[in-house]
């Protein structure tokens, strides 16, 4: 069931399609992803924006299947075809060498420290294609030099490089298997400016040259709006708007992203002070009924605590989704009123 | 290149380490109550040849600074002295035992790396019952001294089930291994426990890191994460303990030989203790310090080898 | 569709090390030992040392619970005052060490400079000679007495305590607080004595008990041989090498007893020490 797609099926299928994804931990009282839908296209960059604990980490690593330990996923994600959720263990490392890959956070942690770079870059194609060692590097080498490093990087240890050149390994890693999703998890929050910018350059170069699908993982509404063709938020566990980029930055319509973007620094705005937004996430130790955003929502209404509100197509924009009782209010308005 | 000045400086350092440990040795004589003369003869009937011989070998009659130069000297030249009580020189004492003492030493170390690494691999990456129940043991061997284990396991596997032999070496080789079985699992019992705790802390904390998260993120096979990410990496903690692990060996099979009669140089240090026969427990302290001093210098050099981020000269590690 | 997985990975599971039940019954377990220590010469039921050859080797009975020895003795009065001698020479081990490696590992890591290197000099040649090899070195030269090993034991001892003092102070040292209190005018005496030192006291504490159990099992090995206890002394050490007698006559019971008694004190002392030290690391985190 998991055979791969053909490149020519991936402009029109997307390459990711999780529905309805509800993830369990153990010792918690309420689903830590709750109902998450999220589609990513071939070629198309989708930036998945929250706070830390919202679930964007947790929902990108289920397109992996990397979840901890006692966790209950049900829904369905398919990743070009493949539904993740029922594969074997052996179709599962096929679609994690190939298909799909991670850049993650910290390249100076996700990098075994002790082996060389060539070895961390060939390790996974070796072991899963049965490419003989000469070629794994020749490609090895090729992806280094497509990610700006020289080949000579092969053999020297992480240690030995700096953590920007290191988070380019680990991008050059992600492309080794040819794949057509790419989930980069925070994969500049451990970086210094001029690094970041670069490796946002790079991903953005790499999207238009190997045309693959990109789920960028970050809290930085500013990252998030530079990048991407359309931006997810994330709230306890659930996407409480998705739209393109600039529809949800000129016209936010869910309260909690129009909070979100008041809180965001911007150089356009000098002078505008930041409005941090009251009070805390909810705990997953708390039964939840109704909008989990309600108790810090200052447009909350006895529906809000009642009722969970589905997501809706603004209307005019299908392309829009809110999901709030009052999503109408926000209308206009651009979250630095 | 770095690695010969690194060597170097290590094996100079062991020299300078070696000389200090001599010295204490030599001197710890001369702490002694009464004046050395008396102290090696210890109520022995001094007849002219021992005096003579005990001159020879001491120096009794010249300064400290020149009888220890004069035993260095000696020393550096294999020679040991003579053994007041086997009244032959301790250099042939030694020759006759020490293999005995290094094949149980030997056989030992293999239960303690085979046992040790082997529990604490099953028992980080099992968990639940089975690492319970590594636990438990491991715990209860770390707390058992070498000469209970050879009490215990003489009673139980020579004297009451007759399975292995109570003592002696026996002849020949295959008789030797025979004899020295339960010995030489008296001597692991402890260090197995201690090892297999350190491998099983080790691996539990690189499994925690990310990076094996990523490997398996990348379609590595579990059981090669295991292998080549988490053991491999977890082996430089290992071999820290790599001197403690022989040090504890060799000390111990003075209380080992003893309990099993084994006539190798553990033993021949218990009785030249008992017969105040120091020339020969000088010998011994000096050259079980000396293994001990060696095993340390080959574990520093292994150890970038293990462990690249450990570069030669800064000799310890940033991880 | 819906797909529930189980996605219990067993092996990846952290596994709780020795749980507070664990620790709370090797409390107990020490507790208890020190208390038959302290109050031997009220509990046991005959002299240690009274000889009644005719019963020797005599099972467990009313007037002896745990039977008589090789050599006719009391074998449960031998544990109870043994281990008085048992407990006293680890502790005098533990004392002196702690006491005079906190001092100089803290006057190392405080001071630096050239004390630092002499120290960390001298340190490195203690460690190339094992515990057990001083400690039978001295008493080779001394012979007879608890004295002697125990000074060997704490001399020995004394460079993995000054060590870990050393380090603890070097990191302490580079605390925000220790130079705002500098800055506030208290001398660095003061603040090593008032702040750091009970800053690191845990830690220390710790491994203290678990050095406990090791010198334990230094000295009994010890006596084991015949060195630093006198030969008629109770003591778990001699005990098992009188009972070896027994057991090659086929009545293992009196080597059984303190062989046991050894392995555990050693595990309730370990499980104590491993959980304080386990706390400490617990909460620096």
């Amino acid at each position: 069931m998991s055979a791969p797609v053909s490149p020519a099926l991936l402009d029109t299928a997307p390459v990711l399609d999780i529905r309805g994804l509800r993830l369990r931990l153990p010792r918690t009282a309420r689903p830590v992803l709750d109902g998450v839908d999220l589609t990513v296209s071939a070629g198309e960059t989708v930036a998945l924006v929250g706070e830390s604990g919202s679930g964007k980490t947790l929902t990108s690593r289920s397109v992996l299947r990397l979840l901890p330990p006692g966790a209950v996923a049900e829904g369905r994600i398919s990743v070009a075809g493949a539904d993740v959720l029922t594969l074997t263990p052996r179709q599962l490392r096929t679609l994690r060498a190939g298909t799909a890959a991670m850049i993650f956070q910290d390249p100076r942690a996700a990098i075994n420290p002790l082996r060389r770079i060539g070895d961390f870059l060939t390790e996974s194609l070796r072991l899963n294609t049965k490419t003989p060692t000469a070629a794994a590097e020749a490609r090895a080498g090729a992806m280094l030099e497509a990610v700006g490093l020289p080949p000579a990087l092969l053999r020297r240890y992480p240690s030995q490089v700096s953590g920007g050149m290191l988070q380019r390994v680990m991008i050059a890693a992600a492309l080794m298997g040819e794949p057509a999703l790419l989930l980069a998890d925070e994969a500049t929050t451990a970086l210094d400016v001029i690094s970041q910018a670069e490796i946002v350059a790079l991903l953005a170069d790499l999207r238009t040259r190997f045309g693959t699908g990109l789920l960028f993982v970050t809290h930085d509404l500013g990252l998030a709006a530079a990048l991407s063709d359309r931006v997810c938020v994330m709230y306890a566990g659930r996407i409480v708007e998705s739209a393109p980029a600039g529809a949800l930055f000129a016209r936010p319509r869910h309260p909690y992203t129009a909070a979100l973007l008041a809180a965001t620094p911007r150089l356009d705005a000098p002078q505008g002070r930041l409005d941090a937004i009251e009070g805390q996430p909810p705990d997953l130790r708390t039964e939840l009924t109704g909008c989990p955003f309600a108790p810090r929502c200052a447009s909350a209404t006895d529906v809000c605590f009642e009722r969970t509100p589905a997501a809706d197509a603004v209307p005019g924009d299908p392309a829009h989704l809110v999901s709030c009782h009052h999503g109408d209010r926000l209308e206009g308005s651009t979250g630095h009123a | 290149m770095n690695f010969v000045r690194f060597a170097l400086r290590r094996v100079a350092e062991m020299a300078a380490t070696l000389l200090g440990a001599s010295f204490v040795i030599f001197g710890a004589m001369y702490l002694a109550p009464g004046n050395p003369a008396s102290f090696l003869l210890s109520g022995r009937s001094a007849s002219p040849e021992t005096l003579r011989a005990l001159n020879a070998q001491y120096h009794l009659d010249a300064p400290f600074a020149v009888r220890y130069a004069r035993w260095l000297e000696q020393l550096l030249h294999g020679d040991f002295g003579r053994s007041i009580t086997y009244r032959t020189d301790v250099s042939r004492l030694l020759a006759d035992r020490l293999p005995a003492t290094l094949l149980l030493v030997f056989m030992a170390l293999v239960l303690v790396l085979v046992g040790g690494l082997v529990l604490g691999r099953i028992g980080a990456v099992r968990g639940g019952a089975v690492d319970s129940t590594i636990l438990i043991t491991t715990a209860l061997a770390v707390g058992t001294p070498s000469f209970v284990a050879a009490v215990l396991l003489q009673g139980l596997f020579a004297l009451r089930l007759h399975w292995f032999p109570a003592g002696g070496t026996g002849d020949g080789l295959g008789q030797l291994l025979w004899h020295l079985t339960l010995p030489a699992l008296a001597l692991a019992l402890y260090l197995i426990g201690m090892l297999a705790r350190v491998t099983r802390g080790a691996m539990l904390d690189v499994l925690g890191q990310e990076h094996v998260t990523v490997a398996l993120s990348r379609g590595v096979p579990k059981r090669r994460v295991i292998g080549r990410h988490v053991f491999r990496n977890a082996l430089g903690t290992v071999l820290t303990t790599g001197g403690l692990i022989v040090s504890t060996l060799l000390v111990c099979t003075v209380l080992v030989e003893s309990a099993f009669g084994v006539g190798g140089i553990g033993q021949l240090l218990e009785l030249s203790i008992t017969t105040k026969d120091f020339p020969t427990v000088q010998a011994i302290s000096l050259i079980m310090v000396g293994l001990f001093m060696a095993v340390n210098l080959v574990v520093d050099l292994l150890h970038p080898l293990v462990d690249p981020r450990v570069t030669y000269g800064s000799g310890r590690s940033i991880g | 569709m819906t797909a529930v997985v189980p996605l219990r990975r067993p092996g990846f599971a952290r596994i709780r090390t020795a749980g507070a039940p664990l620790y709370l019954l090797c409390l107990t377990a020490v507790t208890l030992l020190v208390l038959a220590a302290l109050l031997a010469p009220w509990l046991v039921p005959a002299d240690p040392n009274a000889v009644d050859l005719g019963n020797a080797l005599a099972g467990p009975s009313v007037g002896h619970p745990f039977g008589i020895d090789a050599s006719g003795r009391d074998t449960l009065s031998r544990l109870l005052v043994g281990a008085r001698t048992s407990l006293l020479g680890p502790l005098g081990v533990v004392a002196f060490s702690t006491l005079t490696g906190v001092v100089v590992g803290a006057l190392a890591g405080w001071r630096g400079g050239w004390l630092d290197s002499v120290l960390s000099r001298s340190t490195e040649l203690v460690f190339a000679f094992p515990g057990m090899l001083l400690a039978i070195l001295i008493v080779s030269v001394y012979g007879e007495g608890l004295m002697a090993p125990v000074l060997a034991l704490a001399v020995a001892y004394l460079p993995y305590v000054s060590r870990l003092t050393r380090s603890l102070v070097l990191a302490e040292r580079e605390r925000p607080y220790v130079s705002a209190s500098l800055v506030q005018g208290q001398s660095g005496f003061q603040v090593c004595l008032r702040h750091v030192l009970p800053n690191i006291a845990p830690v220390v504490l710790a491994q203290s008990t678990i050095n406990f159990g090791y010198a334990l099992i230094d000295l009994a090995g010890l006596s084991f041989l015949g060195l630093g206890v006198p030969a008629l002394t109770p003591d778990w050490g001699r005990m098992v090498f009188d009972g070896q007698t027994a057991v090659q006559e086929g009545y293992p019971l009196s080597a059984i007893l303190p062989c046991a008694a050894i392995v555990l004190t050693v595990v309730a002392f370990n499980v104590v020490g491993e959980h304080w030290a386990d706390r400490v690391a617990r909460r620096d985190r």
